[in-house]
């Protein structure tokens, strides 16, 4: 028996293992068909989740946990049982602000302390001469460019409320926005970066997994009462995912991957601005094989839904004022991350599954193998840029010291 | 707005459709709509018009934008949330199908508003039949010029006259159970494959 199951996706890099899924047989092996809905707005995708025109999706990370906190039009629970992947998200800036940037330090590379070092410099001298703040755009407020960007900029001593001015804008515009002049820099998804770069519009200086190595950007998201009503679907689906994300992870393969994904149907973008986030070739100017670990669908246990992730998410969105802390808030937010249905759903296909649902972030210096399910599992290295570390059992006291 | 009806906006880049709502709007008695057509500078023009409702098209890709707008509440001074009842699926469901999304500010009472995206509704709808007829009146014309190509080819086979033509046509289809245009299709692709046409 065949399962229909719908899913909308943002045509971005990161909804490769949803798209391998389907056009590579994952999800039909599973005795599920899978029908991709290509949407213009992460609105779009959570309000068809919430009224139930779609029963999956590719969401944001923090989209789950911002609806289970009522922070979105709907009281619709949902929950992420799975990440799509790790990284994948970069950071551009226009060729005038990347000029200002290399005036003082010349930097190049992709290093993100490196990057706001630069940054910090061009701003404070902005402010010392009264210049308007700098314009960066995002995706979405509850987005993990939002927070990483909010982020990287506080750790290099800009403050994100009053020294830059963080806009939305879609994906597909970025690019245009860039060039135009409209903004200055903008952190987004591939190919969105390369298309930047390709249009001579700018440069990428860091990336995702720069400012927080081994970090989620995309998750699977479906409504909490649909999982618990299709238990065994919901696992048939994680397993086809968990093998179509095995497929995008391997190097043979991401040509492949690249062309399918520019096709039409989905990212209708040219293939030379797909491979360079799969193949790890992604820079502006950066040393070869700096953006090897730009974004890994599968290696590091990459599709599993650390409740550390949600927790860290949790922590920014209090930081940024969007909710206040509590115990129940915490609560809720480990809730919306479900590493108990991943594990349940692969372990009958014998594969490494972390045996711990939240992790240290920013413990692992270096690859280490963990105790997994089964096999090793190779971790790491994870955490920020720099150096602190966010430990999920220390929530209250990061989200005190972050206030300072 | 006092005792007098919500003030609406609509913000659709597509302006005959927007213009579809407006004017059913104001038949239904709104005195207080404006239409927006360009995304840009929203923020301003939404500060201007203070409105009590915003009616957008699903499909345009800003409502990220839109919705960061009211979050930040800078351009827009009250709260603001999408329909007014979150439970109300039922009427969600029909916007979203329909192509539309509301938002309302908080506090408006729902009998105020439901009339207005019922309104939207319905007139997405008899947009998106406009457009699916316009679709069809165009499939029509292909359709005779598919007709007319195959009488050609029969005219030329044959040697028979347009009429003559014609009837050949429809009684094979009548024959074969089948539409005129398709069995035109299947003589005008053949003819194509065996490299007749323009012979």
């Amino acid at each position: 028996m065949i399962t229909e199951l719908s899913a909308g996706f943002l045509p971005l890099t990161d909804s490769a293992i949803l798209i391998a899924a389907k056009e590579r047989g994952f999800a039909e092996a599973e005795g599920i068909a899978l029908n991709l809905v290509r949407e213009t707005s992460w609105a779009n995708i959570r309000d068809k989740l919430a009224v139930g025109q779609f029963e999956i999706s590719h969401a944001l990370a923090p989209m789950p946990i911002a609806a289970n906190l009522g922070l979105t039009p709907f009281d619709t629970r949902l929950i992420a049982p799975m990440a799509l992947g790790l990284g994948g998200n970069a950071i551009t800036v226009s060729n005038a602000l990347l000029a200002r940037m290399q005036e003082g330090s010349g930097f190049s590379g992709l290093d993100a302390a490196v990057a706001g070092r630069a940054l910090a410099d061009v701003v404070a001298e902005g402010r010392s001469s009264g210049e308007k703040p700098l314009q960066f755009g995002v995706v979405h407020p509850f987005s993990g460019h939002n927070f990483e960007l909010r982020y990287w900029l506080s750790a290099s001593g800009i403050n994100p409320d009053r020294d830059i001015e963080i806009v939305i804008l879609p994906p597909s515009l970025m690019a245009d926005a860039l060039a135009s002049g409209q903004i200055d820099g903008y952190c987004v998804g591939e190919p969105w970066n390369s298309v930047g770069v390709a249009r001579g519009a700018g440069q990428i200086i860091t990336t995702k997994s720069s400012i927080w190595a081994s970090s989620p950007e995309k998750v699977l998201a479906v409504r909490e009462d649909w999982a618990g009503e299709n238990t065994e679907t919901l696992h048939a689906l994680l397993r086809a995912l968990y093998r179509a994300a095995e497929w995008c992870g391997q190097s043979a393969n991401h040509f492949e991957l690249a062309s399918l994904l520019g096709s039409s149907s989905y990212l209708d973008q040219p293939v030379e601005f797909i491979l360079p986030a799969l193949d790890g070739s992604i820079l502006g100017m950066s040393a070869p094989n700096e953006g090897r670990d730009f974004f890994q669908p599968h290696a590091r246990a990459a599709t599993f839904p650390w409740q550390s992730h949600a927790l860290w998410f949790y922590s920014q969105m209090v930081r940024c004022g969007y909710v206040g802390h509590s115990a129940e808030h915490a609560e809720m937010v480990r809730k919306s991350y479900r590493p108990d249905i991943y594990r349940a759903a692969l372990t009958g296909i014998d594969v490494p599954v972390p045996s711990a649902n939240s992790k240290v972030e920013g413990a692992l210096r270096e690859t280490t193998a963990v105790g997994a399910s089964s096999q090793f599992l190779y971790l790491g290295p994870d955490g920020f840029f720099d150096g602190t570390i966010f430990d999920p059992d220390g929530l209250d006291a990061y989200i005190a010291r972050q206030a300072d | 707005m006092g005792e007098g009806l919500p003030s609406v906006l609509i913000i659709d880049e597509n302006a005959t459709r927007a213009s579809i709502i407006e004017a059913g709007l104001a038949a239904a008695g709104h005195n207080q709509v404006t239409v927006i057509n360009e995304m840009r500078g929203i923020a301003a023009k939404i500060a201007l018009h203070e409105p009590d409702v915003i009616v957008i098209d699903l499909e345009n890709p800003n409502r990220d934008m839109l919705e960061s707008i009211f979050q930040l509440s800078r351009a827009v001074k009250r709260p603001i949330a999408m329909f007014v009842d979150r439970s109300d699926k039922e009427a969600m469901q029909s916007a979203i199908d329909a192509g539309v999304s509301a938002y309302v500010v908080d506090g408006l009472r729902q009998e105020r508003v439901k009339s207005i995206l019922d309104m939207a509704i319905s007139r997405f709808n008899a947009f998106s039949r406009l457009e699916r007829e316009l679709e069809e009146a165009r499939g029509a014309l292909e359709q005779r010029k598919v007709i007319d190509q195959a009488k050609g080819l029969i005219m030329k086979s044959r040697g028979v006259d347009e009429d003559t033509a014609y009837k050949l046509l429809r009684k094979a289809a009548m024959n074969g159970n089948r539409k005129i245009v398709d069995v035109a299709e299947s003589l005008v692709m053949s003819a194509r494959l065996l490299g007749d046409e323009g012979s």
